[in-house]
Formats: structure tokens, sequence, C-alpha cells
């Protein structure tokens, strides 16, 4: 078997690059305070404010550091999104192996209820719920992770249903284990390489949803910093040619290319692997 | 041909079910509101009077069940109750909104689901070649760019810098149809640009999938043309996937269209969608989540039906 | 093209070919001379892994992904493969060189006609017009003997048996008349009754037509009914090569003799003493899935240290039987009984102990295993879940296991399934099943995904085990020599019905059931006259019974 070091130094370039951009957001994430020199709501200039030797990128539309809110951009956009696809993931992950292992009619009102959640499109649904428990931190949270939690739900069937399948999981039925023993000793250490592919992407998905509706005022609140809050604030710069609102846009899509890369390695090794 | 008609009959069941079954959460959500409407409404300062006044205006003093199907059968004939905020009727606000997002939709899907289809099946076709690799590498980007990303880009580039195409957008119903068109170009662009990626990784991978089948390399050893294989064999087996793909890709492009509207400020369902939101202005909120549910669901079970109608098995029963 | 004055057809020369796996190449072809005259059958033998696919492909001038040919000639009518480009190797197939493969059930292509993909070969490659390569299917499938010849081209694959479609297969092979015929494993995935229509078939075209051919298997009993000539070989080298009946009477090489190593084996029959109670006994079951019955009233009976064998085709309930007596599958009717005494029929009701009594064997050891497991912990589990072992009692029980299934305990506890070879997995199985220390071992197909040599070895090592422990087994297979080798009695199958049962000695002498007769005339011998004899025995039955 070969260690971490080992396989992350013969990834690809792709891969490589993307694992270093994570580190650098996870590193801002934790360490927002002490990189920046401005407080996140604090208010040092005129709006709009061109940018300086003390303030990088300008200031935003009420006078605060465009660079300090970029950095605890980091902190609350990835954050969130972050304890959403966990959330995601612990309830649709559990959910779905239970179900394939189970089946039954257990199996039949899962799976259908979730087909019926999934036949509305993801966004409509939030906004709905959104409007009638309103838009806060913990709601978002938990709408966003249980809406996730069906795609989480039908991929973690899926693959437990090719495991379930297997001799060696009947031969675990026949002696007598219980179903704690066969999901987490028999299922889980199987399909785990295409969970965490899936929980790349999942990821993905959760932090661009929470940046749309942040974008269209609905999802983190000001005053707290988020990428796609920021733009919303400050989008009217852009007419007048001036780019620096779309750094926070970046800023997302950025990690996200980077989530992608490291996912489409990760699955190629899962993949080599196999056969 | 029972057994096919039997899975079609239980798919479109499912259809039916899925429409009713949706009507009731969208209903039914409002009702789990702490308080009710009257006075999420009418706020704390109302006196109780008020209170039970407007709660009969609204209805409220019925039974839910009652009221949920008086509101099923209105909406079912174009009846969705009076705004909240301007207490106009919701259908007059829908209406001509609905038709300006019809218009930006279908052109999107018009010209992204061929584009992407073709793209998908060339990439697959010259599988790792760098054509193959520049359409990968471009579509994993723009993948991964929010939908405003991609909007606000192709402002500063074709409306800012260029002054090609304006960025604000809102058709004039009586314009001829290349003006609209014309002022629509760049929001259909950023649409066609988020939805395509995905659907084209997707068909490309559904057809590389197939191309490990033996009857793939029957047809090599046949002698057959790269060409030929990936047309005739590959493609008439990848339609079931490549339908599939196509209708869960148009969840995207709703996702796309409520967001590339409030950036284009384009006069459509899903500003009005957002608007109402934040107004909490619930009927109109149930209206248009009632009209982008319904459009999804019908485009997938078409979908569905297109794949069983598309398999063999199924078609030309033993 | 130079015509060869000595009617060569094929000439490869010292073939290498490498696959690319795990990111480093190896080397799967190593260095194989092969000829092949005008008119010629030869026989390419070999176990898994021997590269006999890959040559015969080689042959055709194509290399699957991943693979290349690294050096060496391959000549087809002097056209070397080795060195000519795609448009070149792609010109001759189905016009001059045709492919059969092994699984027609996926080689058709789902979505088209048979005749369409009879045709699209002829046409495309310019040989003939529609309406010609129409008539020709029809004639073709005429020939080879497939009913409603004349309509069944205008099915689609999944509308037509495995038997049928391995014979319009071989049809769409031989529409341009091609000088050489590739045979990949044409009838190994086809019960032995299907197998030797299909074989008649494909020899009576094959000589009419007078083309070559190379016939690829492991099974040497068949490529004996059907190759003049036969090369033996082994992880991509040659063992021996010779004209059929030599290679058959006197192989040089102890590796071909191990090739038919299951048939060698013989063992005594052991008879049930009156009184005796059966380990484990079925009566009267009625099985099946949703509203398909599969099993008919099936009833038999397994004895403590005595093997009972179920033998029967694809479909014939032999596995659902197993899934009945372990509680996986209700009978909606009939009693499970163990020892003596009735249990529940589903295993989520039946006691730990009743669980521990019948352990399985599975036929594919790859699945078989959990591969995120040490071997220490597969075989472990039972051992603390049932004797309720731990530490040190626990290790030293597994070593134990490990010695009684001749694999060394240092070597093997720490390792994974993915370390180990097909033959190690399936003991591996073995210790899983012994652990539980059980009364019945219900051994499903365990030996049909091994090699000859490695199955001999499993039968064997059961055989011991089975005299030491006073195990009973329940022997589920297909393979005529499996049961030879190990039954004492013997259940026939067939579509879910039991059609004759009894000692193993009195099954296999006549008078017996028809059926039984069909079975076992139709397991091919190593006799290269036997597919003549036979064809011969049942035109004359077929005379005398009108």
């Amino acid at each position: 078997m070969r260690t971490y070091t080992q396989q992350i130094a013969k990834a690809p370039l792709s891969a490589q690059f993307g694992l270093f951009v994570i580190c650098v957001y996870v590193f801002c994430a934790l360490f927002a305070p002490f990189i920046t020199p401005f407080s996140e709501t604090e208010i040092i200039a005129d709006a709009y404010a061109p940018a300086d030797a003390s303030m990088w990128l300008g200031a935003d539309n009420l006078g605060r550091d465009m660079f300090t809110r970029l950095i605890y951009g980091a902190r609350n956009t990835v954050g969130v999104a972050f304890a959403t696809t966990v959330l995601a993931f612990l309830i649709g992950g559990t959910i779905g192996m239970l179900s394939a292992t189970v089946g039954g009619w257990f199996d039949q009102v899962m799976s259908r209820t979730v087909d019926i959640l999934m036949a509305v499109p993801q966004l409509i649904f939030a906004l709905l719920i959104l409007s009638v428990v309103g838009t806060n931190t913990v709601s978002l949270i938990f709408v966003i992770a249980v809406l996730d939690a069906t795609r989480v739900f039908r991929i973690s069937r899926a693959t437990a249903m090719n495991v379930v399948t297997l001799d060696f999981v009947e031969a675990a039925r026949l002696r007598g284990e219980s179903k704690l023993w066969i999901i987490s000793r028999e299922i889980l250490p199987n399909i785990s390489a295409p969970l965490i592919a899936e929980f790349g992407l999942r990821f993905c998905f959760v932090f661009l949803f929470i940046s749309g509706l942040s974008f269209l005022g609905l999802g983190i609140q000001p005053p707290l910093a988020e990428w796609g809050g920021m733009v919303r604030e400050n989008a009217v710069l852009i007419t007048f040619g001036e780019y620096t609102p779309l750094l926070p846009a970046a800023a997302v899509a950025l990690l996200t290319v980077a989530v992608n890369f490291v996912v489409d390695w990760l699955l190629h090794l899962s993949s080599g692997l196999k056969d | 041909m029972n057994v096919l008609y039997k899975i079609l009959a239980e798919r479109i069941f499912f259809g039916l079910f899925s429409l009713f079954a949706v009507s009731v959460i969208i209903f039914f959500a409002v009702e789990l509101m702490p308080g009710d409407l009257a006075e999420a409404i009418l706020g704390q300062s109302a006196t109780p009077e008020n209170l039970a006044a407007f709660r009969k205006q609204l209805g409220l003093d019925q039974p839910a069940f009652t009221r949920f199907f008086s509101w099923l059968s209105g909406a079912m004939v174009g009846d969705f109750g009076v705004s909240f905020a301007n207490q106009r009727d919701v259908a007059d606000l829908i209406l001509g909104r609905l038709s300006n997002t019809l218009f930006l939709a279908a052109l999107a899907a018009v010209i992204s689901i061929p584009l992407a289809v073709t793209l998908g099946i060339l990439a697959a076709l010259y599988r790792n070649t760098l054509f193959d690799r520049i359409v990968n590498v471009s579509a994993l980007t723009s993948v991964s760019f929010p939908e405003f990303f991609v909007a606000y880009i192709l402002i500063y580039v074709f409306s800012i810098q260029l002054g090609l195409f304006p960025s604000m957008s809102s058709p004039n119903p009586d314009a001829p149809f290349w003006d609209k068109v014309f002022s629509a170009i760049l929001p259909v662009m950023t649409l066609v640009l988020v939805v395509m990626a995905q659907m084209m990784r997707m068909t490309r991978s559904a057809l590389i999938n197939l191309l490990a089948s033996p009857y793939i390399e029957m047809a090599r050893l046949k002698g057959m043309k790269q060409s030929r294989v990936i047309l005739f064999h590959a493609v008439p087996n990848a339609l079931a996937p490549i339908a599939n793909v196509i209708a869960l890709n148009m969840a995207y492009l709703i996702a796309g269209v409520v967001v590339v509207e409030v950036v284009f400020v384009y006069p459509g369902l899903g500003q009005l969608l957002v608007d109402s939101v934040s107004k909490r202005d619930l009927p109109v909120v149930q209206a248009c989540s009632l009209i982008f549910a319904v459009t999804y669901i019908t485009l997938n079970t078409v979908a569905d039906v297109i794949s069983i109608l598309s398999n063999p098995r199924l078609m030309h029963p033993r | 093209m130079t015509q060869n004055t000595n009617d060569l057809l094929l000439d490869i020369q010292d073939l290498h070919i490498s696959a690319f796996f795990e990111d480093e190449w190896y080397e799967i072809v190593k260095g194989i001379n092969l000829s092949l005259k005008k008119g010629e059958v030869l026989g390419l033998i070999g176990e898994s892994g021997a590269g006999k696919s890959t040559i015969g492909l080689a042959a055709m001038g194509y290399t699957r992904d991943g693979c290349k040919i690294t050096k060496g000639k391959v000549l087809f009518d002097g056209l070397d493969f080795a060195q000519a480009n795609q448009k070149e190797r792609r010109a001759l197939r189905t016009v001059r060189i045709a492919y059969v493969a092994q699984s027609a059930a996926s080689s058709f292509n789902p979505a088209h006609k048979i005749i369409d993909q009879h045709c699209e070969g002829p046409i495309q490659q310019g040989a003939m017009k529609r309406k010609e390569a129409e008539a020709n299917a029809l004639d073709l499938y005429e020939r080879l003997h497939l009913p409603h010849a004349d309509t069944i081209g205008f099915r689609y694959p999944h509308q037509v048996s495995g038997g049928q479609l391995q014979r319009a297969m071989t049809a769409m092979a031989m529409a341009c008349k091609p000088d050489l015929i590739i045979f990949d494993e044409p009838t190994t995935a086809l019960d032995v009754t299907t197998q030797i229509e299909v074989l008649a078939a494909v020899r009576e075209v094959v000589n009419e037509f007078n083309c070559s051919a190379i016939y690829i298997t492991h099974d040497l009993a068949v490529v004996a009914q059907m190759a003049h000539r036969i090369m033996v070989l082994k992880h991509g080298s040659l063992v021996e090569e010779a004209p059929t009946r030599e290679m058959l009477s006197a192989p040089k090489e102890d590796y071909t003799k191990s090739l038919w190593s299951v048939r060698t084996l013989q063992s005594e029959v052991r008879r049930v003493t009156p009184n005796e109670v059966p380990v484990v006994e079925v009566d009267n079951i009625v099985a099946g899935y949703g509203n398909v019955q599969i099993l008919n009233n099936v009833s038999m009976k397994v004895y403590k240290g005595r093997t009972l064998a179920v033998i029967g085709e694809s479909g014939s309930g032999k596995s659902t039987t197993a899934r009945v007596i372990t509680g996986l599958l209700e009978p909606s009717q009939g009693r499970i009984l163990f020892d003596g005494q009735e249990v529940a029929s589903d295993y989520r009701k039946r006691h730990k102990d009743d669980l521990r009594k019948v352990q399985m064997i599975y036929q594919i050891p790859d699945t078989a295993l959990n591969p995120r497991q040490k071997i220490k912990d597969i075989i472990g589990r039972p051992v603390e879940f049932y004797l309720g072992l731990k530490g040190k009692a626990k290790e030293a029980h597994v070593r134990e296991l490990l010695e009684m299934i001749e694999l060394d305990p240092d070597k093997f506890m720490m390792r994974e399934p993915r370390e180990l070879s097909g033959g190690q997995k399936q003991r591996i199985g073995i210790a899983r099943a012994l652990a539980a220390e059980p009364e019945l071992i219900i051994c499903d197909e365990v030996t049909s995904a091994l090699d000859q040599l490695v199955a001999a070895g499993i039968l064997k090592l059961l055989r011991r085990l089975q005299d030491q422990m006073g195990l009973a087994y329940l022997f589920i297979t297909h393979d005529v020599a499996t049961v030879r080798a190990i039954a004492d009695e013997v259940v026939v199958m067939r579509q879910g019905n039991i059609i004759e049962q009894g000692l193993r000695d009195d099954m296999f002498t006549p008078p017996h059931h028809e059926y039984t007769e069909l079975l076992l005339s139709s397991e091919p011998e190593m006799d290269p006259d036997w597919l003549n004899r036979v064809l011969h025995e049942r035109k004359l039955d077929a005379e005398t019974s009108y």
C-alpha cells in the first residue's frame, strides 16, 4: 500500500493544484482575523472608495474594506457550505445505506419519497421553504441539507445496492450479523471511495447554491461577508468598468474548479483500483 | 406490448401523482409557518378585530383541506388568488412574465441541447485527443462558475468593454421577433453556457460507458469505421441516458433562469419569485413554484417516456 | 497481394503483446509462433491468463484498449498487421477474416434486428447489396439449422435464445465466406445440451465452406472435436503443439495432462445406512419469485459424511433450492428440517445455532470475500461470532483453520483478498465455512470459475475435510465430471422439477431417464470421435423411435 504523501506526489498537476488551492482556502477560513487588516463589518472609508496602500481592493458599497471581507467570505461561505454538506451526508448517507440493506417496504417508502422531493427543482423548493421559515443561517443550512440529502440518498443507496448483492454480504447475513455490522463493516468500507468523490461534488453544488441564494439576497444575510452577497452589493461598479466586484465570484469559481480537479483524480484512483 | 403499456402507464401515473404531491407540499409548506398568514401580513400591531376580519377575507376560517382543494381547483383554471403585497390578481402578475421566461428558457434550450449533444458525441468520438481535452476542461470550468459570475463576465466583456449587446434586457412584447432575440442575447448566452457543460459531459460519459460493451468490439471486428461504431451502434443505445441527462439539466435551466433574470433585470417569472420571497408574498411564491415544478415534472416524465420507448426489450417483447 | 506457395494463410512470428495495468506494462504474450494453412482448423487451448483471446484478436489485427504489439509479425496472406495502418486492417474484416465472440447475447447490439447486423458487414465493406446480403443471411440460417430460419433474423437479439444467437453469430461471420474465422470460446456460456447442437452446426459449415479457423477454448474435449491441430498455451507462451489425436493419446507435457485433472478424480460411493437421520432434509418444497414458480415439489435429503450432488442446466432451480435451505427464499409450501427438527423458513427467524449448522461456499471467489478485510478477520469473525473465542484463542483457532486448508498462517493471516489467487480465495471461503463448525456445507458451483488443476485441488481438499470431520455436502454443479469426482448421491433437476435421484453409480449406468441420458451424453469426452458418435447414435435413436 502506498502512503498518502506518495499518492499526492504521483497525482497529476491539476489535482496537486486543486489540493493547494483547497489548503489556501482552509487557511484563510481558519485564520481570517489574523490575516485581515480590518474587522469584517468595520466602516473605514467612503462608499466605493478606490484602492490605496491600506485597502488593496478598495471599499465596498458601505465603505468596508473589500479585501478583509473577501477573506472573511471564505469563513462564512465555505464554512456554511461544508456544514451543510456534512449534514446532508449524515442524513442521506445513513438512510440510503439502510434502505439498500433493509430493502422491502422501508426502501419503497424512502425511495418514493425521495423521488417526489426530487421532482421539484431544488432552487424552487429552497425558495419556497425559505419564504416560509425566513432567511437565517441555521434554517438555510437545514433546508439545503435536507434537499441535498435526497441526492446523497440516491447515490449511497445505488452504490450500496451494488455491494449488498455480493456474496460476502449474503454470507454475513446468513451468519446472523446485525444490520449495524453489515452496514459499517461490510458495506461502508467498500463504498467509501465513490462516496468521498460524491462528497466533493455535492460540496461544490451546495457551495454554488448558497452563493447563488446569497446573490439573490436570500442566503447568508448581511452584514456577514458572503461572496455571492458581495457581488450583489457591489454590482453597480461593474457597469463602470470595474472588475473588483467580480473577485468574490472568482473566489467561488476557483475553489469549485479546485475541488473538481481533486474529485476527478479520486475517481480515477478508485476506478483504477477496481480492475 | 402489454408490458410496455403497463410501464408507460405506471410512469405517467407517477408523473401525475408527483404533480399532486408537489401541490400538496407547496400548499402545506405555507401552513407550517408559525402563527398564520394574517398575523404575518398585518404584523404585531394589528388588533384582534382586524385580524379576524382579515382571516375571513383570506378564507382562513375554513379548514386547511377545504382551502387546499379550492386553491388547487383555482390554480388549474389559472386563478392563483390575490397578492398580499399589492392586492392584485396573481394571475395578472404572472401572465406577461410567464411568456417572457418561456421565451428565454426555450431559446436557451433550443440552442444548448443540440449543441451539447453534438459536442458530447464528438468528444466521445475523438476521445483522448486535444479536442476532447479542450472540451472537457472548458466544461469543467463552466460547471464550476456560479451563474451570476458567468452573467457578469459576459456583461463586462460584451456590453461594457465591447459595447455589442445591451446589459439590461426588457423585451417589448410588440417588438419584432429578432429584436427580442437581440435584447435577450446575453441572458440566453449565460443560460446556454451554464446548462451546456453538464449536458455535454454527461452525454460523453454515457457514450464512453457504452463503448466498453462487447457489441461495440464486435462492430470494430466487423471492420466498421469509428464514426459508424458511434452513430449506428452506440448512439441508439445511449438515447435513454441522453434523454434523462437533458431532463435533469432542465433543473439547472430553471435555477439559471431565476438568477439570470435578476442579473439582467429581465421581467420574468424568476425575478417575480425572488421579489416575492423577500417580501414573503406567499400566494405569488406558491403560484410561481407550482408553475416551475409542473414544467419540470412534465419534462422529466416526457424524458422517461422517451427512454422507455427507446428500449428494444420493451418495444419488442419476446 | 502475394500468394504463398505452401498455402500458408496466417503466419505469426515471434509475437509479443503487452498490456497496461496499474501504471505498468506487462507482457501477456511472450513470443508466439503460429501458422495456419488454408482449410485448417487450429485449436488454441489454455487456462485463464494464457493469452489465447489476445492472440486470436491479434490474428485479426486487433488489440484491445490498453494492449499493444511490441514485437513480431502477424502476416495474413502477406500483409503484416503489426505494421499495417487502421484502414488496411479494417478492409480485411468481415470480407476475409471474421470473428465469433464468446457471448452472442452481449455481442449483438440490442438496438438492431439480427439480420440488419448480419447485413451491415457485407454492405459497409462493399461486398454485397442489401437484397443479396439478406438472401445470404436466410441461406446461412438454414444451413446452421436455426428454427424458423426465414423469420428469425427479423427479431431482436433479446427475443432469441443463447444457443440460437450463437449460431446466428456464426452465420454473420460466414457472410462473405471469409478465409479465416476466429471462434473465441463460442460455446462456453451455453449449457451442454445446447453446446452439442452449436458444435455440430459450426463444424458442418466450416467443413462445407472449407475455411480456416482458430478455435479458442479452455475445454480440451470440445476443441478435440473441432481442430486438426492443437496448441497448448500457458501465461502467454507455448507449452506444446501437436495434431489433435496425438495430443490426446500421448501428451508430452505434464501441464497438458493437468488440463483434464478433474476427469481423473474418482471416488467410492458411500451408501446410507437404514434409519439414519438426514442432517438436512427439504420436503415437498414449492417456491418462486413473485408469481413465477421456480421449484415444484422438490424433496431431498443430505446425510452426515456424504455428498449429495444436484446437477442441472441453467434455470433448473438448483441454486434456488440452496436459497430455500439457507432461508434466503421462503417457500410457499413444504418443510425444511435440520437433524429431523423443522426450522423456520426465514433465516432471520432461525436460532443462531441453526444458522451455524449450514454454511455456504460460493461460485465466484472474488465476490465471496470482503475485499476490505484481512484474511484473519474474514475467518476470525465466525470464530468469534459462533464459538465466542477472542484474542489469542481466536488467533490460534484461525491459524489452525488455515493449516487445515493447506495455507501457511504466517504468510496469509495479514493479507487482503486481492493479494490471493482464485484458488487461494476459494480455500479461504472454505475456511470461513469451517470456522462455524457446520454440519452441512452448500457448495454452489465452487469449481466452475477455477482452472482444472486448481479445481481438482479444491475437490480433493473438500473430500479430505469430509472424511476427517464427517461433513455433509450439498454440491450444486452443471459438470458431470465434478459429480463423478465427489458425489455419493445425485439429484437431476430440470425446470424446477426433480427428474431422477439415487446413488451415483446407479444413476450413471443405464437404464436411466431420457433427460439424464441427454445430459450425460452431451458432456464432451476426450475423444476426437465423440461428437460423430453421439450424433450418429442420436440419429439412430430418432429413426427407431418413429
